[in-house]
């Protein structure tokens, strides 16, 4: 056994997105210890609520992740209108879930490009990315905003979609499918890629459970916890909705979790395209939460499971709202995946985790 | 094996037009809907200050006294709030992204008085 090293990982590092430190604890080439460290894009969202009133802070909350970010408009949405007893149209809820569907495509194909970049697969990453590109179009067309698209309102949603449209974004649902399932293919048979993940940064279904491990991450290790099985909003109208598990628990598991959620989604959106009813789009909202009133909610984000928790104090402004993001319950998991790994297999057992700093800091 | 299918699909592309634009000597047809920029048609303006009061980051100021709008385009988000709050819809978003500036500025508009104009045509 050699003696312990401790080599600093990040901030900035080629396989990071975003700024993460590790200090990895090594032993030759063996990693025995991780010690994250984050903070370096905190910018203090969760104050600014004091400062905008309900309607505006919207805004905000969809500003805290760039890929999030239509997963944190719905979530405070919801939460406030669970706050203010606000029932939203049939409608707006299955609008809000195809949008929000759409993201989750987004941001698994944009994390696919990354992770095949880090392979040294440069070619399947223009792929994904092509294929992101589609939807990012579908997005730029319906709310016109290609990231932040600023749909959701407290009380339903601000754009409507004809049936026209509908149907144009299941043929291009379509295109994408033909072409994502040949990458699917390519990723999850292809030799070298199996090699760098099976077996790779292991975490059995006790250890997920007892860490408090979150979406598809969780999901790898057999977990069979998504909060859209809760069926809140459109999700409770789906015929069938079955988390995708895998038992393995390793990097490959990961990988493959993420790429079936991107096919579940695409069928998400074709059966609620069809279901659609007509109807209003949004109610007005009148008031203001009352003095003490709280609520919460939770919602599936492409990267897991998100606690939102809001109060009242009878004024426009909330008195609190907190957000629980799903990397903050992945980090820990992560450093428990990293020990005992070589130091070569770090930055593939971070890709898999597919950790979301800005949504952690806020 | 898989490597060989993405093969076949990425030397299919060599065949296909690109798939991405040579910006900025080729740009982009907006959607109609897209959200480029606030626009204020003064002449149907009534300084209500509706817009200032809904905007998120505060880029909209309304001084009815020496009747002038201004938008700081530096700090507008284009969520659409304002344009949706105005009561005489006078605001619009546009589709058309503005040009990239080398310095800020904010945009001064000064909103005509109609009630007076008409008791001076009196």
């Amino acid at each position: 056994m050699g003696k312990a090293t401790v080599i600093p990982f990040g901030p900035q590092h080629p396989v990071l997105p975003e700024p993460l430190h590790l200090d990895l604890v090594v032993e030759d080439e063996t990693v025995v210890d991780c010690i994250p460290q984050i903070g370096f894009v905190h910018r203090g969202l969760e104050k600014l609520v004091e400062t905008r009133d309900y309607n505006q802070f919207i805004y905000v909350a969809e500003r805290i992740c760039g890929i999030c970010a239509m997963g944190h408009s719905l979530g405070y949405a919801e939460t406030v209108e669970s706050l203010m007893n606000v029932e939203v149209p049939k409608r707006a809820q299955y609008l809000r879930v195809i949008w929000h569907e759409l993201s989750r495509i987004h941001s698994h194909l944009l994390w696919l490009g990354l992770a095949a970049d880090a392979f040294g697969f440069e070619s399947m990453f223009m792929h994904c990315w092509r294929l992101r590109e589609r939807v990012l179009d579908i997005f730029e067309k319906t709310t016109g905003g290609r990231v932040i698209l600023s749909v959701v309102s407290v009380g339903g949603v601000v754009r409507d979609m004809d049936s026209a449209t509908l149907q144009w974004i299941c043929e291009v649902l379509d295109g994408i499918k033909d072409e994502y399932s040949k990458i699917m293919k390519t990723l999850l048979t292809d030799y070298s890629i199996k090699n760098r993940t099976v077996g790779v940064g292991f975490i059995s279904k006790e250890e997920a459970v007892n860490l408090s491990i979150v979406g598809p991450f969780a999901r790898a290790s057999n977990v069979n916890y998504d909060a859209r099985l809760f069926g809140r909003g459109a999700y409770g109208d789906l015929s069938d909705f079955q988390p995708i598990l895998d038992a393995q628990g390793d990097c490959y598991a990961r990988v493959k979790v993420r790429c079936l959620e991107v096919l579940q989604s695409i069928d998400i959106i074709k059966e609620l395209s069809a279901k659609i009813p007509e109807g209003d789009i949004a109610v007005k909202v009148k008031g203001n939460p009352e003095a003490g009133a709280q609520a919460s909610n939770v919602l599936e984000q492409p990267r897991g499971e998100c606690y939102y928790y809001a109060r009242g104090n009878g004024s426009k402004y909330l008195e609190r709202m907190r957000m629980r993001t799903p990397t903050s319950q992945n980090l820990a998991g992560m450093t428990v995946a990293l020990k005992g790994c070589d130091l070569a297999d770090v930055n593939m057992i971070i890709l898999t985790i597919d950790p979301c700093i800005s949504c952690t800091e806020r | 094996m898989g490597s060989f299918k993405l093969g076949g699909m990425t030397f299919g592309s060599l065949f296909k037009k690109p798939e991405t634009l040579l910006y900025p000597v080729q740009t982009k047809e907006p959607y109609a809907c897209q959200k480029g920029h606030v626009l204020n048609n003064v002449e149907e303006c009534i300084l209500c200050g509706m817009c200032q009061r809904v905007c998120p980051c505060n880029c909209i100021v309304v001084d009815k006294k020496i009747r002038r709008w201004v938008i700081d385009p530096f700090s507008c988000v284009q969520c659409g709030s304002c344009v949706r709050a105005c009561p005489t819809k006078c605001l619009s978003m546009q589709p058309q992204c503005t040009p990239a500036g080398d310095a800020k500025y904010s945009i001064d508009l000064d909103v005509p008085d109609k009630k007076a104009a008409k008791q001076e045509q009196a």
